[in-house]
């Protein structure tokens, strides 16, 4: 197990700013690789918008489907990105330090990216403003009333918020690269930095702010996927999708999938950046002890969620879960989410082993995410498939090319957005792990010393 | 007459509270302390910070959930569609984007507040010293050219690794 070693302000400047600083071989092939599946996405989403969803697998009633499984699935990635930024800085937990910028920075990708599939999805994409109450020539305004109007505006309200809470935590940092930065990065940083020069009433304001703005957008990270929840739970229609339990279930779905989904970039950073001194298995630790309890939470949901609805015998719910967990290929799908999504990783993640193995932490989180996204695969369209209630229109849905590639090409943008990220700016914040240094002693107890850290109540 | 900044840069911590209580004993109390990481608040026998940055949400939030009822209230007269017969004004869905208007609010306020509580955008940094993000800290302090000397005494006695001047640097 990797050791907490004592580093000086010079030292991690130099490791946490030699991604930022210089451009190693791999850097550029990964960028050329994900900007080839990126671009290979773009122009199946243009190719889409161009020969409209005849392209597609799309058949009626199956017209929610991959594009918008995606949706939800990146969604509730973004969401525990920066639920665990927030809930991390609030409770002061010490761990926290090397998790919150990685966190909230796949917050930013992560829902940049999952806005893109409604807009392909809408088929008319150029018409994307009429969401918008921007129409004035026409008198026509968008019906607030409509699900589909509430979630730009949970969106648009949740990646401005996380924007702008990420370039303030973020500001001690630009300072740090301006100090060190020549030629045109120089005067960049120094915009972006404002003349930042680390006075206490700075550094005051700094951690005022992070715990101001956690706790503001900490309701608004619940309030965004309860509103996405509410996409699926306000259809009255749609056997398994109107249910009351849809919000929270949702909520709690996010967290699970998004936390695992921190623990995959963490454990990337620490092998790519080379930051075994800050990303710690003690990290990984942590996170799976939060981990197993939130995804027993969620399969407590995911139960309750199948119980009840079952509970009332109707024909039609019947049919629904018969469809989901006991027809082919379905219960192929619902036996690998219920195995990929709960089963293994739950069971290791109670293993302290495991949890202090980044190999198998990484492998793992990658699995809750397979799990994740057949889970919402699993809601939508088995859901849509019995929507109507005559057996002669009941439909199914097979995957066309045009959206699979759109849709694997998702993961390559976030990858792509992070890498590029971390070319302009640290992904473990320099400040907050100077921080963990300067309140760093160790206390001598009995015939040990152990670590001790003062806090600022 | 104009004033004239110095700056005395110290390697650790322990020096530049030593630097901190020597200029207060020379007469100087406002002096800016410049550090590259967040020190517990006093710990150079600083004053006590005070600012007003809790004012900032409440009334973004204010602003944004006037702005949220106003916009769902109006585009839904401004374009009236009874539908079953029920009211014009549907609160549940008003209820969801007033909300997220409110946050919004919140959160943009706080923003600003937080720039101008933290006395930014500065456009120069005057006088400063890159070291100071690699673990130096910095004891600034702003006087006449009269008393200037006198701080710098101070600075030089609690062994200031280095004494930097406005009027040296032409700053």
């Amino acid at each position: 197990m990797q050791e907490r070693v004592p580093l000086t302000e010079r030292e991690v400047n130099r490791d946490l700013l030699r991604p930022v600083l210089t451009t190693p071989l791999w850097w550029w092939a990964a960028v050329g690789v994900l900007g080839l599946a990126a671009s290979a996405g773009l122009g199946s989403a243009l190719y889409l918008a161009i020969n409209g969803f005849g392209v597609t697998g799309y058949n009626r009633p199956v017209m929610w489907a991959f594009l918008l499984v995606n949706f939800v699935f990146w969604v509730g990635i973004s969401h525990a990105g920066i639920m665990l930024s927030a809930i991390l800085r609030l409770t002061q937990a010490e761990w926290r330090r090397p998790a919150t910028r990685a966190a909230e920075v796949l917050t930013i990708f992560s829902l940049m990216t999952a806005a893109q599939m409604p807009l392909w999805h809408v088929g008319r994409v150029w018409r994307i403003y009429w969401v918008f109450p921007y129409d004035f020539g026409r008198g026509i305004w968008p019906n607030v009333r409509s699900p589909l109007v509430w979630d730009p505006s949970a969106i648009f309200t949740y990646l401005t918020s996380t924007i702008l809470f990420v370039y303030i935590a973020m500001l001690p940092d630009i300072a740090v690269i301006r100090d060190r930065a020549t030629g045109w990065r120089q005067g960049f940083y120094g915009v972006l930095a404002m003349g930042w020069r680390g006075t206490p009433r700075q550094w005051h304001l700094q951690a005022v702010a992070g715990i101001l703005l956690s706790a503001i957008i900490l309701p608004i990270f619940v309030s965004v996927h309860s509103i996405v929840s509410w996409d699926f739970g306000v259809a009255i229609a749609v056997e398994g999708w109107h249910a009351t339990v849809f919000a929270p279930y949702f909520v709690i779905g996010a967290v699970w999938s998004g936390v695992a989904g921190v623990i995959t970039l963490m454990a990337l950073m620490r092998w790519l950046f080379k930051a075994e001194k800050y990303i710690r298995a003690e990290h990984f630790d942590g996170l799976g002890k939060l981990l197993s309890v939130v995804g027993i939470g969620w399969w407590f949901f995911t139960l309750m969620e199948i119980v009840f609805s079952l509970y009332s015998k109707e024909a039609a719910e019947v049919s629904f879960r018969t469809l989901q967990m006991f027809t082919w290929p379905y219960n192929m799908l619902f036996i690998l989410f219920f195995l990929t999504g709960f089963v293994f990783p739950v069971t290791l993640f109670l293993s302290r082993t495991v949890r202090h193995n980044i190999a198998a932490m990484f492998w793992i989180s990658i699995f809750v995410n397979i799990g994740m996204w057949l889970e919402r695969f699993m809601i939508i369209v088995p859901g849509l498939m019995r929507k109507q209630g005559l057996t002669f229109t009941w439909g199914s849905y097979s995957p066309g090319a045009t959206e699979t590639i759109l849709v694997g090409s998702t993961f390559a943008m976030v990858a792509l957005g992070l890498l590029i990220f971390s070319k302009f700016f640290p992904l473990i914040p320099l400040s907050d792990a100077k921080e963990g240094e300067v309140l760093r002693h160790e206390i001598q107890v009995g015939k040990v010393k152990v670590p001790a850290i003062i806090r600022e109540a | 007459m104009a004033d004239t900044s110095i700056l005395g840069l110290f390697s650790n911590v322990d020096t530049a509270v030593v630097g901190a209580d020597k200029l207060k004993e020379a007469g100087f109390e406002d002096f800016e302390v410049l550090t590259g990481s967040p020190y517990p608040e006093g710990a150079f026998g600083e004053k006590p910070i005070k600012h007003k940055l809790f004012v900032f949400p409440i009334i973004g939030a204010v602003c944004g959930f006037t702005v949220g009822m106003l916009l769902t209230a109006g585009t839904q007269l401004a374009y009236p569609m009874v539908t079953g017969g029920k009211p014009i004004l549907s609160l549940p869905p008003m209820a969801i984007i007033t909300y997220e208007g409110t946050m919004l609010g919140a959160v943009l306020f706080t923003i600003v507040g937080i720039i101008f509580e933290s006395r930014l955008p500065r456009p120069r940094l005057g006088l400063y010293d890159r070291r100071i993000t690699e673990g130096f800290i910095g004891l600034m302090v702003t006087s006449s050219e009269q008393r200037i000397g006198r701080a710098e005494q101070a600075l030089k006695d609690a062994k200031a690794t280095e004494i930097k001047s406005s009027a040296r640097a032409g700053a």
